[in-house]
């Protein structure tokens, strides 16, 4: 029997949590005001960093004795810098926006004049019959929390927090578990991973176990590289103990005793963040040898990726540990059967990690309650793009596209309409407005023509040029990838030549079909997934909105007006006010001239369409057109110089 | 020993072998460029080596498809053809077609595939891609030719297996990958002279030893147009 004395375990993580608790009461107990502030990547972006200086300024230059705890993210990117305000006497509030001077504000107005000014005011964070609960907007509401639920509610630099809001009870659990009861419960959940692909993790872990060889490890994959994806960055930034938690279950449960946290290097603070975490659970015996004073032990690493988005894909994430060239290899072996130095080795996804200590402390069945019956438990997503209150988003599987978009991130902004959704990044697709209605789940998107990914939902309203979105995309597989086999290397390099041809306006009636041809290719030749499914933005676009890729292959016509060179600005003279100058100090070329009757016309040869003159001709008149294809435009003579 | 069958005919052939090397042995020709049969692990990058294998939804490389008992093979199915020639065209699209002046002429892999599927040696409506310089001179016995070159990688991995300090790698990556030399610059203290491994094996001339004999490989001194285009499959930029 590899389980050690019960009792001590059990003791030793009691006499942990005892601690914890005792010290959170003592921060809660604290009196005065108290001040939570995110600062995770994204509120730091936002300034946070110095919103902390200043209201520590005023609060000292006051003499306000105050808590300041720091925390990670709590999700809604579109209000940063965030601050929680506890004064005595109101319910917590939650301000948006807190810049240095409206810290300050906050500190004289409120702390000291009892004002809480409203208008800054996101919610409130509990239940009172004064100020509107933040429950109360769908934003908040519509959100079920299993991976993210202490995200900015724990200081990610401090293990007692999470400790002593039930952090590490289920590793403590798992120390007394047998090993199969682990994987059967974890099979049980339907835990499906959260790295793309929704691979059942209890199989992956079963068939780690069952591997010969006695030495294993287990691999935590934070190497998130689709643009506009950041939700492991945000989970190892606000709760990395959650993480590191799964990772030990997951050693536990297939026998390893090593574990690496592949994180990439451009991920300072997540790199931070988890290296202080490894450091403190070894410190309390979470982690390390001997875990807890049983005879478990595991060693976790943290390795920073030079940030290579292929290196994501697990054969190439264990070739960059081994210091070799990121290259995927063919699979099988899969990495539970020969992974790192040949060693078996389960790879997973941060999110996936994370959900396995809440499926340990309260069971595969309230785990399944969660979800759909073939996606269980819930999604992350960051959501950005064109919707209102953009960031980052956890949902149970199952909820619609249409209800995150418009119920949870408040719809499209600026009265425009929905165009599109681009789901899980370069390797997934663009789903139009007749998909809204797909619930978001492993498979249903998948049928749909895009995929999970690792979460990434990139938003576009009427805007956006479908054709553009797909050479973007295109653009970047056709970077990132690694150059080993033929039609990964070559095929979406000659993708992306035709799709800029089309955005140039050079398109040629053939390329639809050579598009649909290479595209296919590309996607049963290549050897690993980056190439299999680098296409499907093309795919997916081609499907949907094919008559805009006709369009600017026939007409020469870019329907959104994305496409420079398939685009023309004018003026239109019965709009333009006589004399008024607004528009020529902005153009960057000088291409804006006065015609004779004392308004304004464009040099076509001059005009890189910018869009500067649209800005800045003033909205009484809106003057300044834009057309596609250029031709257009209607011809405005520059009047010739006149001698003087 | 396993009988298996490869396009209907009946072939004994050892569990744990590749199937590429079981039709290779046994004079059934499936296109392929990275497959070396000395070394022990194919990368499987060359994408050439389709085969329809019964049971399987989509064609697999032969070169990862392990012998077993019963194993019914196709190499010649109308959908292996199509990825074939779509890998071989996206080869021809970054490659210098200039047969006449090449050194591989009549030996070249990419010739003989394309005889095989019968695509010719154009990229058909694939953009030309070359690559500047023509020719690299950092070794300092060997040229190297990125417009041949198909980055099969047999160079880089037998360099590997035969020296403990191996003198070729890839560098760069996606499109603008290459072969490199990493090595001393001085050819007194590299084994290079002697060795020649990755010559011999490339199947394109890509790597082509600086003081040879052979015909003047198409390099940076453009000869007059009349004596270019000694080739049928001669399609220039
Ligand atoms: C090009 C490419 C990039 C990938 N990037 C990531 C990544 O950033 N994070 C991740 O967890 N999985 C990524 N994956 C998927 C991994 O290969 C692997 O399936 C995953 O880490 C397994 O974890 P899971 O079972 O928890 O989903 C990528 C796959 C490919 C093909």
């Amino acid at each position: 029997m590899p389980t050690g004395n019960p009792k001590t375990i059990d003791q030793a993580f009691k006499d942990l949590r005892e601690e914890a608790r005792t010290r959170w009461e003592e921060l809660r107990q604290t009196p005065g005001p108290k001040f939570r502030l995110g600062l995770a990547t994204c509120g730091i972006a936002s300034g946070a960093l110095n919103t902390k200086v200043a209201l520590e300024e005023t609060l000292a230059e006051r003499g306000i004795m105050a808590q300041i705890r720091t925390v990670g993210c709590m999700g809604h990117c579109y209000a940063e810098p965030l601050l929680v305000v506890e004064n005595p006497g109101f319910p917590p509030l939650l301000y948006h926006q807190v810049s240095p001077g409206k810290a300050k504000m906050i500190v004289r107005s409120f702390l000291e004049g009892g004002d809480p000014l409203f208008e800054h005011v996101l919610g409130a964070m509990e239940e009172n019959d004064m100020i509107p609960w933040i429950m109360d907007f769908p934003r908040f509401s519509n959100e079920v929390r299993v991976i993210t639920a202490l995200c900015g509610v724990v200081d990610p630099e401090e293990i007692s927090d999470y400790i002593a809001l039930g952090g590490y009870a289920a590793l403590a659990r798992a120390l007394e578990s047998e090993p199969e009861d682990l994987i059967r419960a974890v099979e049980e959940a339907g835990l499906r991973g959260r790295g793309g692909a929704g691979f059942p993790t209890g199989k992956k872990w079963r068939l780690c176990a069952q591997a010969a060889g006695k030495r294993k490890v287990v691999i935590c994959n934070a190497d998130e590289g689709d643009p506009g994806a950041y939700m492991d960055r945000t989970l190892l930034e606000s709760n990395p103990h959650q993480v590191l938690e799964g990772m030990a279950i997951c050693a536990r449960a297939v026998g390893a005793r090593r574990g690496i946290v592949y994180v990439r290097a451009e991920y300072p603070l997540a790199v931070r963040l988890i290296t202080t975490a490894v450091q403190q659970a070894e410190k309390l015996g979470l982690l390390g040898e001997s875990i807890l004073g049983g005879d478990f032990s595991f060693h976790v690493q943290v390795f920073r990726g030079s940030g290579a988005f292929v290196c994501g894909e697990e054969t190439a994430l264990l070739r960059s540990i081994e210091g070799k060239r990121g290259m995927p290899r063919h699979r099988p072996p899969f990495p539970v059967q020969e992974g790192l130095e040949g060693l078996p080795t389960v790879i997973n996804n941060v999110k996936t990690l994370a959900s396995v200590p809440p499926i340990v402390e309260k069971g595969p069945k309230w785990f399944r309650g969660v979800g759909t019956p073939r996606s269980p438990g819930t999604a992350v997503f960051s959501v950005v793009g064109d919707v209102v209150h953009p960031g980052l988003v956890e949902i149970p599987m199952g909820t619609t596209l249409r209800s995150l978009i418009f119920d949870v991130c408040g719809g499209i902004p600026r009265r425009k309409s929905f165009k599109a959704v681009q789901i899980g990044g370069p390797s997934g697709g663009c789903l139009p407005e007749d998909f809204l209605d797909t619930p978001i789940d492993f498979d249903s998107l998948v049928e749909a023509g895009a995929m999970m990914g690792s979460g990434g939902m990139v938003v576009m309203d009427e805007d956006a040029c479908m054709v553009d979105v797909a050479r973007y995309f295109l653009d970047f597989t056709q970077k990132e990838s690694c150059g080993k086999c033929t039609f990964c290397r070559i095929g979406t390099r000659q993708i992306l030549e035709i799709l800029e041809r089309m955005t140039r306006g050079e398109g040629r009636e053939e390329d639809l079909g050579l598009l649909e041809t290479l595209a296919d290719v590309v996607r049963r030749g290549s050897l690993c997934g980056l190439g299999k499914t680098a296409p499907n933005p093309v795919l997916t676009s081609l499907r949907y909105f094919r008559e805009e890729y006709e369009a600017h292959v026939r007409e020469k016509r870019c329907p959104s007006g994305t496409c420079r060179a398939l685009t023309a600005f004018y003026i239109d003279l019965d709009l333009c006010a006589r004399g008024c100058d607004a528009c020529v100090g902005c153009c960057p070329v000088e291409a804006i001239f006065t015609t004779l009757n004392r308004k304004k016309g464009i040099d076509q040869t001059l005009c890189v369409k910018c869009g500067e003159c649209v800005a800045a001709c003033p909205e009484e008149y809106n003057a300044v057109k834009k057309v596609s294809p250029p031709h257009l435009a209607p011809i405005v003579e520059r009047p010739p110089v006149q001698e003087t | 020993m396993a009988t298996i069958y490869i396009d209907d005919k009946a072939v004994e052939a050892t569990p744990g072998d590749s199937l590429l090397s079981v039709c290779l042995k046994n004079g059934i020709y499936v296109p392929h460029l990275c497959y070396l049969e000395e070394l022990k692990e194919t990368p499987a990058s060359c994408r050439l080596c389709f085969v329809e294998v019964e049971g399987e939804p989509a064609p697999v490389t032969a070169c990862t498809t392990m012998v077993r008992e019963d194993l019914r093979v196709r190499t010649d199915t109308p959908e292996v053809r199509r990825l074939q020639r779509a890998a071989l065209r996206l080869l021809l699209s970054v490659h210098r077609v200039d047969c006449g002046r090449c050194p591989a002429n009549k030996h070249c892999d990419l010739q003989r595939i394309a005889a095989l599927l019968g695509t010719g040696l154009k990229p058909k409506n694939l953009a030309l891609l070359l690559r500047e310089p023509q020719v690299v001179r950092v070794h300092p016995l060997f040229d190297y030719y990125p417009n041949r070159c198909v980055l099969c990688g047999r160079c880089v991995r037998l360099c590997r297996e035969r020296h403990a300090m191996p003198l070729l790698t890839f560098a760069d990556r996606g499109f603008s990958t290459t072969v490199t030399f990493y090595g001393q610059g001085n050819s007194e203290e590299i084994p290079c002279a002697d060795c020649r491994a990755c010559v011999k094996a490339c199947p394109v001339a890509a790597l082509w030893p600086r003081d040879s004999d052979a015909p003047v490989p198409g390099g940076e001194e453009e000869p007059s147009p009349n004596t270019a285009g000694s080739d049928p499959a001669e399609a220039g930029p």
